[in-house]
């Protein structure tokens, strides 16, 4: 099912002859853009997952909460976001009468950054957790300061854990495409992404766009697997909850430091969200009859694909717990591939048998089910592993097999990370803007790509409308699927 | 009868070897050093471990082959003999159903062996509102209710003290009696053994020796138990 559509992908790119030295020029931005930008997040993520790592305050849940948003955060309302407060006419323009040209290069940068820079936290604050408390304790006993905490136990960690983490937003940054859309663009500032969907879309030439999604895959396949060779804090959630008792850093400047830290990154994460809801509250009563249906063909989409991703993941998931590993390959393998890279070979594969513009809405959901796998895995196999470390034998005994263990014990203990990967690709479908772009008609918008035309078309009243919209629908969504599933624990 | 022919289960670099016949009827011990195999014994039977040799047979009926829900066996291990999702009467009812809901008739039932082993009024509870001897009288309830003709005990009762471990063991001695069923009881405690086993299995360097007369096992044990009892035994 994924291999397919590569495949598929690879036979159709006529050699790299059909490229322009442009592509060449988008191959360079990409790659250059990922690295600032994951050079960035990470270096502005450290400072903050310090902060959190060493501080124990009332709120501190909260802000841990803000950090994980971004990830089922719809790109196109982040962007909204990000030039209501940056842009030519936007708060920081207000208030300092200074603005910095939002769009091109510096534009995809902030924005990857906004993205990245808080996954890059969580995921530090992991390597954070590993620095065993005992280890402190003993720090403290020697009368350590905090520069000989950095130096002995602070700096090594960080050595450790900081080039995954890199290679993570690196790799992330590279498959980038509704940010380059929407405020990149042009010679300077193209993506082999957004150069795909260039060729594709307003060249018609096929050939490129699938030569171009070959160099996507190499891209990808590369990062992954140097992501594979270097340790990488396992988990999104696990030990975020656990600041370490500190005795090396109780100095008021220090403390002064932590707290701007963090607030610095709630303000520069929560201003350009709060603009978008404070905006397009007002105007969600003149939404008009077409973002509406938009919305609906979104909501019919995030559901379809939470669904799928249910009947697919819950069966690759027991395949892998029960040993089988060529299936754990194939779930890391969809990081590798891109929404466009996908698309494509999608489009490729249907093209024979029907025209694939009229499955524009279900290769949507499709593709968000691929890209959703891993985490859906992620959290599903561990949770069954564990399983059946604990009622294996029990179950077994009773000669609870099949359905039966199925619907008695399978269901009901997984059914929290199964909640959880349901709610995460739901969120993720709902905000999907890259499938949708390349295969739609206008008749089939979604509501992300609504969105994006009523920006494109300067209605930025009409768009945060739109976006609050949005907002409710991935949000609400993931917080009522992963809700269902917490439920069941309780009860 | 339970029957272990010329059994041999290789285990990474441990063997154990078995050939004995045990009677059906009350309850009969295994005991043995850790790292004896005392366990292994039982899972041989139980269907957890695949043997390298040999047969297994229970009840006139060759079971080497079937899976562990098919023999004819219902097993207590020492924890997580309860899905903590469902309720105490669910975990229960469990023994005579895997499939669809229970029928009214099977609901007394549950409730009448809950009422037996001392549970009455908990079927609407979750295991973790148990205490740990409660727990293992749901257990013991659903082997009870299912009828099979031997339970097999894996130090079902280790985690409790000294009293509530005598009290299990001798609900269990009457409530398998009532029942007809034999059982097969891996321990550690000598003391449980002289409480509540009639026969006793030794297994010691990889061999699980036939079962013999507790008391005369007791009164001139082998060096191999001598040994694992230490220098006060038998006094």
């Amino acid at each position: 099912m994924l291999l397919a559509p590569l495949i598929a992908t690879l036979t159709r790119a006529e050699g790299w002859t059909g490229l322009r030295p442009s592509d060449g020029s988008a191959l360079w931005f990409t790659l250059w853009q990922a690295a600032v930008s994951a050079a960035l997040s990470v270096l502005l993520a450290i400072p903050v997952a310090r902060a959190l790592a060493r501080r124990r305050f009332p709120g501190r849940g909260a802000v841990v909460l803000v950090l994980g948003a971004p990830f089922i955060l719809p790109t196109i309302v982040a962007v909204l976001g990000l030039v209501a407060v940056f842009g030519r006419s936007g708060l920081v323009a207000d208030l300092t009468g200074w603005s910095p040209p939002l769009y091109g290069p510096q534009g995809v940068i902030l924005a990857h950054v906004f993205f990245n820079m808080p996954l890059a936290v969580r995921l530090i604050v992991q390597g954070w957790a590993t620095v065993p408390g005992e280890r402190l304790r003993l720090a403290a006993s020697l009368g350590f300061g905090p520069g000989d905490t950095f130096r002995v136990l602070e700096w090594p960690m960080l050595r450790a854990v900081v080039p995954g983490v890199f290679l993570v937003v690196f790799l992330i940054c590279t498959t980038s495409f509704a940010i380059a859309l929407a405020l990149g663009g042009g010679p300077r500032a193209t993506t082999v992404e957004l150069a795909i969907y260039a060729a594709f879309r307003f060249d018609f030439d096929l050939g490129r766009a699938a030569a171009l999604a070959g160099m996507q895959l190499a891209i990808g396949v590369v990062a992954a697997t140097a992501t594979l060779r270097l340790s990488l804090p396992s988990g999104f959630g696990a030990g975020l909850d656990r600041p370490v008792r500190r005795w090396d850093s109780q100095g008021a400047i220090l403390r002064l430091q932590d707290v701007a830290c963090i607030a610095a990154a709630c303000l520069f994460l929560l201003t350009p969200l709060t603009m978008v809801l404070a905006g397009g509250a007002t105007h969600l009563p003149d939404i008009e009859a077409s973002v509406w249906r938009a919305a609906l063909r979104s909501l019919v989409i995030a559901v379809g694909a939470a669904l799928a991703t249910a009947a697919v993941a819950f069966p690759m998931a027991l395949a892998v717990a029960s040993g089988r590993r060529w299936v754990d390959v194939v779930a890391v393998l969809t990081i590798t591939a891109s929404p466009l890279v996908l698309g494509i070979g999608t489009y490729v594969l249907l093209l024979p048998v029907t025209n694939p513009l009229v499955w524009a809405l279900p290769v949507t959901a499709a593709v968000n089910v691929l890209l959703a796998l891993p985490f859906a895995m992620r959290a599903l196999v561990p949770a069954l592993r564990d399983l059946t470390a604990d009622y294996g034998r029990l179950s077994a005994s009773l000669g609870l097999t099949g359905a039966a263990w199925l619907r008695v014990v399978a269901l009901p203990r997984l059914r929290g990370p199964l909640g959880y990967a349901m709610g995460l690709t739901a969120a993720l479908s709902a905000g999907d803007l890259g499938v949708i772009a390349l295969f739609a008609r206008p008749e089939d918008a979604t509501l992300p790509l609504k969105l994006y035309q009523l920006m494109g078309a300067y209605r930025m009243a009409d768009a945060q409308a739109a976006g609050v919209l949005l907002v409710v629908i991935a949000l609400g969504l993931f917080w009522a699927f992963e809700r269902a599933g917490r439920d069941a624990d309780a009860g | 009868m339970l029957t272990l022919a010329d059994v041999t289960v290789r285990l990474g670099g441990f063997t154990l070897r078995a050939d004995l016949d045990v009677p059906p009827g009350g309850i009969t011990a295994v005991i043995g050093p850790s790292g004896s195999g005392k366990s292994t014994v039982l899972n041989a039977i139980a269907g957890f471990v695949a043997l390298s040799a040999g047969r297994v047979s229970i009840a006139g009926r060759d079971v080497t082959d079937a899976a562990p829900g098919a023999r004819p066996v219902s097993i207590i291990f020492q924890d997580q003999n309860l899905f903590p999702h469902l309720t105490v009467a669910r975990n229960v009812g469990l023994g005579l159903r895997t499939r669809g809901r229970p029928t009214p008739e099977e609901r007394d039932s549950v409730d009448a062996v809950l009422a037996r082993v001392g549970l009455e009024g908990t079927g609407d509870r979750r295991p973790a509102d148990l205490s740990g001897g409660q727990q293992s009288r749901a257990a013991l309830a659903r082997a009870l209710l299912r009828r099979r003709p031997w339970l097999l005990l894996d130090e079902a009762f280790g985690a409790l003290g000294p009293a509530l471990r005598h009290e299990m063991l001798d609900l269990l001695s009457e409530t398998a009696a009532e029942a007809g069923l034999s059982a097969l009881m891996v321990t550690h405690d000598p003391n449980d053994v002289r409480r509540a086993a009639g026969r006793t299995i030794l297994v010691a360097d990889g061999v699980a020796h036939p079962p013999v007369r507790t008391e005369a096992l007791f009164a001139d044990p082998p060096e191999a138990l001598k040994a694992y009892l230490g220098p006060r035994a038998g006094t």
